[in-house]
């Protein structure tokens, strides 16, 4: 049954990392980049991970596409012409994707003994997980809210600014 | 390795398998990173990038039985939220200043 699960979900994830790659019109790389995101929500879930499935779902496929898919139509993004990229991506950009790749995998694939995952392992709850972040990691909680405040008010500040530049005339 | 794997198949998915589908996650956004011409599309694999390395962040979770690498991923998430609001303001302000968004004509960091 896991096995299923697994096969199936990590092959809509490649094949919607593919279609982002292959598609030329933005919007249709925002849904296939919203597939990869509610698989990996499923393997989350796979991996016993029940409320970082959830987040996955409500902050990325939900919020952060959104914002995406509103920002495509927003600034009406058309279809991108494909030229053939700078040189330096290239010849250095290509070789270093597939060395990167090929470490990882040879080391992946050495490391033996790494333990399975299967239906009958336990699920991380969620109050387990926020015993931690309130108690051990307050702080570092309460900081982060502070950033997305900051991520706000910069949003908000970086968008106006350029309307309040053209009127003014500066 | 193959064929212990094969043999034992009743009994879970390997972890390699979730590390390996990580790597693979990552090295598609890069690849999109490089041959994408659209600004938004080259925003989108970075965040490809992104959940690629939250899943191996939950896989180690799940091997180690650890809670640790779980929260991890939740701090990568919130700070992915704000990066996202924060990048498509600018991808807003530089289509405003600059009408396009192919990346071969915004050269310069100058708006």
């Amino acid at each position: 049954m896991h096995l299923i699960l697994f096969f199936l979900f990590a092959g809509l994830c490649l094949a919607g990392a593919i279609n982002l790659l292959l598609q030329s019109h933005p919007i249709n790389s925002a849904l296939s980049l919203i597939v990869v995101m509610t698989s990996l929500a499923v393997l989350y879930l796979l991996l016993g991970a029940e409320f970082l499935a959830a987040a996955q779902v409500i902050v990325y496929a939900g919020a952060v596409m959104v914002l995406f898919t509103f920002v495509i139509m927003l600034l009406n993004a058309g279809r991108e012409e494909r030229t053939l990229g700078s040189r330096v991506a290239l010849t250095l950009g290509f070789p270093a994707v597939a060395a990167i790749l090929a470490l990882l995998a040879t080391v992946i694939l050495k490391a033996e003994g790494l333990g399975r995952a299967a239906m009958q392992d336990g699920i991380t709850s969620t109050e387990e997980l926020s015993k931690i972040l309130f108690t051990n990691l307050l702080l570092p909680f309460e900081v982060t809210s502070v950033l997305i405040l900051i991520a706000i008010l910069g949003a908000v500040a970086l968008a106006r600014r350029g309307d309040g530049e053209r009127t003014a005339g500066k | 390795m193959n064929s212990a794997s094969i043999s034992v198949v009743p009994h879970g998915v390997p972890l390699e398998w979730y590390l390996l589908l990580s790597a693979i996650l990552f090295s598609l956004g890069v690849i999109g990173f490089l041959i994408k011409r659209n600004l938004i599309t080259v925003f989108m694999s970075i965040e490809l990038m992104l959940n690629a390395v939250n899943l191996s962040f939950v896989t180690f979770a799940h091997q180690w039985h650890a809670v640790k690498g779980q929260i991890f991923v939740f701090f990568v998430m919130m700070v992915a939220a704000a990066e996202a609001a924060v990048g498509l303001a600018i991808i807003i302000a530089i289509f405003r200043a600059r009408a396009t968004l192919a990346v071969d004509r915004i050269d310069l960091m100058k708006l």
